[in-house]
């Protein structure tokens, strides 16, 4: 099954696996959301939407439409 | 004159590039434009020894040399342009230490341009608490660069920069990657092409114009070489991202030491609070509340000091020069309550940055933008509209201006042109009055109709604006697109200097830029009505003598007063637009008093004051009076003039009109354009006849 940021829930990690999306903006991958960086969704706004997560030491806020176009292989921890 | 140099201060947002800025310059400085576009510029003057002077410029906050907005557009132009006169001899990269890695990635694009660079990592003091530690030779050795460790905090480092600046000479310019290997075939065609050219620099400027749109550059012209398509570009530039992580995750590998144990919990302990999905908007709710209750509240004992004191400087100059005539009017009532009705936006203005700059600073601000995103953007708004919108209830004036702080032009757009629609404090005092005056007194359910009515027109400014804000985002066209991502930066204690410069850099903007439209208008309304053509307004002593059966001079002065009012220019002009606000409900009185409240909403009651003749009774009783005159109004024909038909007609022309030139003059300068305050005069105040007239004509 194919796992995006999207389906994160609060306190999970994963592993990028593929960003190459066309529709992820330039700025989120230079702040880090590269294939093999982790992800740690550190908390998430009401119905889920805005995401707050922390990737390659970046703390940032993004869309969940934005969150769900970041495959990732879940880790748990 | 000793000899400048250009220094370029270039960093993400949120790394204290600001803070250095201020540590250099101090004081010197001063913001002005880029020509034509909205991004202030904002240089300063740095001395070094042997009277060499340091020109610095503080660029806008950008992560890479990629833009996605205007402002980081400017950052790359200028890097691109070696003939711009602001070209730097030297780039100061500022970095935190906490985020050195992702500052690194700017670092190592800037150092492939060739330009000399210093790294300059701020907050160096809290290394030791933060558990990281720098192997600084090291990293100057493996980055080809000079490190400076400050701390804008303590104030240490800030001599030791400013060495390494005046050395900047003596700084490699070795780049930090072999920029080809992103696409070895593809870079090696390109500087065939331009053999003359850097070829990272025809890299960017290749990206650049299928990024953001072309770019004014005369140096090169690449439109003559095929690119590729914008999806290859795109994976080149991802692929050049991921180059440049693992050139940077080598480095700091042996260079970089972090003990994750000594990381503190302040910002999970903090956000757990912040951003609670219950405590999280109680708490932004009572940061508005504040706020809300200093430029409401507080601001209005310096605004009476203010009023006061200039009221008293006007009768000053009239008693002390009484033989000037014109001119002494002209000084004291045209020129000195002019500067007085600029000077009075101030304490609201320092208040409601106040507030702001120590939102910001403690990182606090991007906790709203996550917690109100998604309300917010179906409106087209931002988070960080509703700081704006709430104040705009204060004030419109400071509330334009604190829409700066939003990124995106179009969000900062829509909020600069709805906000005028929410209930400013200077629509009070005309509200009171006709409420007063056309609703009944009596209750339901212990609320009265006339609080009820009050309550009901700050709502319905409210939702105005946030409805227009709607249909906005529906109109406006962006060229650009635009993506929400927001930096979390760290929790910290804002910096008082910090704080004070952007109070003053504030206040002085408006008083300097939006303030000279202001004193132009206010005295042309001045000149309007003191001034008349003709017999009557000349010899209005005479002719109100003849008429008037009144024994008392000081009725007799009020009655000579309403005349000239009457026969002055403003006066003509409220009898000309009489045919058109009759369908309101309004007589050529009302008329003038419109006019007149072009200089400020409130003038609406003194006008009505002068013109009803009850100038000079006592303070208190003033409103009363009006009140009275204004109840026993009558058309010719004697039916009455205030009713509860031309009474909310008149409500509703308040509550939307675009009736303010000092609002008008702040948009101007905010966005540069006479286009938008233009817009928002015609549409705010068609709006506002639109609904007048169909409440009149629907009432009557």
């Amino acid at each position: 099954m194919r796992f995006t940021i999207a389906d994160l829930k609060k306190g999970e990690k994963g592993i990028i696996t593929d960003s190459s999306s066309e529709n992820i903006p330039l700025k989120l991958l230079e702040m880090g959301c590269l294939p093999g960086n982790e992800v740690h969704l550190l908390q998430l706004a009401p119905f889920s939407d805005p995401m707050y997560l922390n990737v390659n030491d970046s703390f940032l806020a993004i869309r969940k439409e934005t969150a769900a176009l970041i495959v990732i292989e879940k880790t748990n921890g | 004159m000793g000899k400048q140099l250009n220094v370029a201060l270039i960093g993400n947002p949120n790394t204290g590039k600001t803070s250095v800025f201020n540590a250099l310059t101090g004081l010197n400085q001063k913001v002005g434009n880029y020509p034509g576009i909205t991004v202030d510029k904002k240089q300063g003057v740095c001395k070094l020894s042997r009277g060499v002077k340091a020109n610095v410029l503080d660029l806008p906050g950008t992560y890479s040399l990629n833009a996605s907005s205007l402002d980081e557009n400017v950052v790359i132009e200028l890097l691109l342009n070696k003939n711009d006169k602001d070209y730097p001899d030297v780039a100061l990269i500022v970095s935190d230490v906490e985020t050195l890695k992702r500052n690194l990635l700017l670092f190592t694009q800037i150092k492939d341009l060739k330009i000399p660079t210093i790294l300059v990592i701020n907050m160096s003091d809290l290394m030791r608490r933060k558990g990281i530690a720098l192997d600084i030779e090291l990293l100057e050795a493996k980055l080809h660069t000079k490190i400076a460790l400050v701390s804008t905090r303590k104030n240490t480092g800030i001599e030791e920069l400013k060495q390494l600046i005046e050395g900047y000479k003596t700084i490699s310019t070795e780049p930090c990657l072999d920029t080809t290997l992103i696409d070895e075939d593809y870079f090696q065609s390109l500087q065939k092409a331009f053999p003359n050219q850097d070829v990272y620099k025809l890299w960017l400027v290749i990206t650049q114009d299928a990024n953001f749109g072309k770019i004014t550059r005369q140096e090169l012209d690449i439109s003559r070489f095929k690119t590729k398509s914008n999806q290859e570009l795109k994976r080149l530039q991802q692929k050049e991202a991921i180059k440049r992580y693992q050139f940077i995750n080598s480095i700091l590998k042996e260079g970089q030491t972090i003990d994750r144990s000594k990381a503190t919990g302040l910002r999970s302990k903090l956000d757990r609070i912040l951003i609670h999905k219950v405590w999280g908007y109680v708490i932004f709710f009572l940061v508005l509340l504040s706020i809300f209750q200093a430029i409401y509240d507080w601001a209005t004992v310096p605004m009476d000091l203010i009023d006061t004191t200039f009221a008293s400087l006007a009768e000053w100059v009239k008693v002390t020069f009484p033989g000037g005539g014109k001119v002494t009017d002209l000084v004291a009532e045209g020129i000195v309550s002019g500067i007085g009705g600029i000077v009075i936006f101030i304490p609201q203005i320092a208040f409601l940055f106040l507030f702001i700059s120590i939102l910001e600073e403690s990182g606090y601000m991007s906790r709203v933008v996550f917690l109100m995103d998604r309300v917010m953007r179906r409106f087209g708004l931002s988070g960080k509209s509703l700081v704006p919108l709430i104040s705009g209830t204060a004030c419109a004036i400071p509330a334009v201006m604190a829409t700066r702080n939003i990124e995106n032009w179009k969000e900062r757009l829509i909020t600069i042109l709805v906000v005028p629609f929410t209930t400013c404090s200077a629509r009070l005092p005309v509200y009171l009055i006709i409420i007063a005056l056309v609703i009944p007194e009596g209750s339901i359910i212990g609320l009265s109709y006339q609080a009820l009515t009050l309550m009901a027109l700050y709502l319905l400014g409210f939702g105005m604006a946030i409805f227009s804000a709607y249909i906005l985002d529906r109109i406006l066209k962006t060229k650009y697109k635009t993506f929400f991502v927001v930096e979390m930066p760290n929790y910290k204690l804002p910096l008082l200097k910090n704080v004070i410069i952007t109070v003053i850099e504030k206040t002085k903007t408006f008083v300097f830029e939006a303030g000279k439209i202001i004193l132009a208008i206010s005295i042309i309304l001045w000149v309007m009505a003191s001034y008349g053509p003709g017999d009557k307004f000349n010899n209005a002593e005479s002719y109100v003598k003849e008429t008037s059966t009144t024994q008392s001079t000081s009725e007799l002065n009020d009655q000579i007063a309403a005349f000239k009012l009457e026969h002055s220019y403003i006066g003509i002009v409220g009898k000309t637009i009489e045919p058109l606000i009759k369908p309101l409900g309004y007589d050529w009185k009302v008329g003038i008093g419109l006019v007149a409240s072009f200089a400020a909403r409130e003038v609406f009651v003194g006008t009505l004051a002068t013109i009803y003749s009850v100038g000079s009774a006592g303070e208190g009783e003033n409103i009363e009076t009006i009140k009275t005159k204004m109840a026993n109004e009558t058309y010719a024909d004697g039916t009455k003039v205030f009713t509860l038909a031309s009474g909310i007609s008149l409500l509703l022309f308040y509550a939307f009109a675009m009736q303010c030139m000092s609002t008008l003059a702040i948009v101007r300068r905010e966005t540069k354009t006479w286009k938008w305050p233009i817009l928002q005069l015609i549409g705010m105040t068609a709006i506002a006849y639109i609904c007048a007239l169909i409440a009149f004509q629907f009432l009557k």
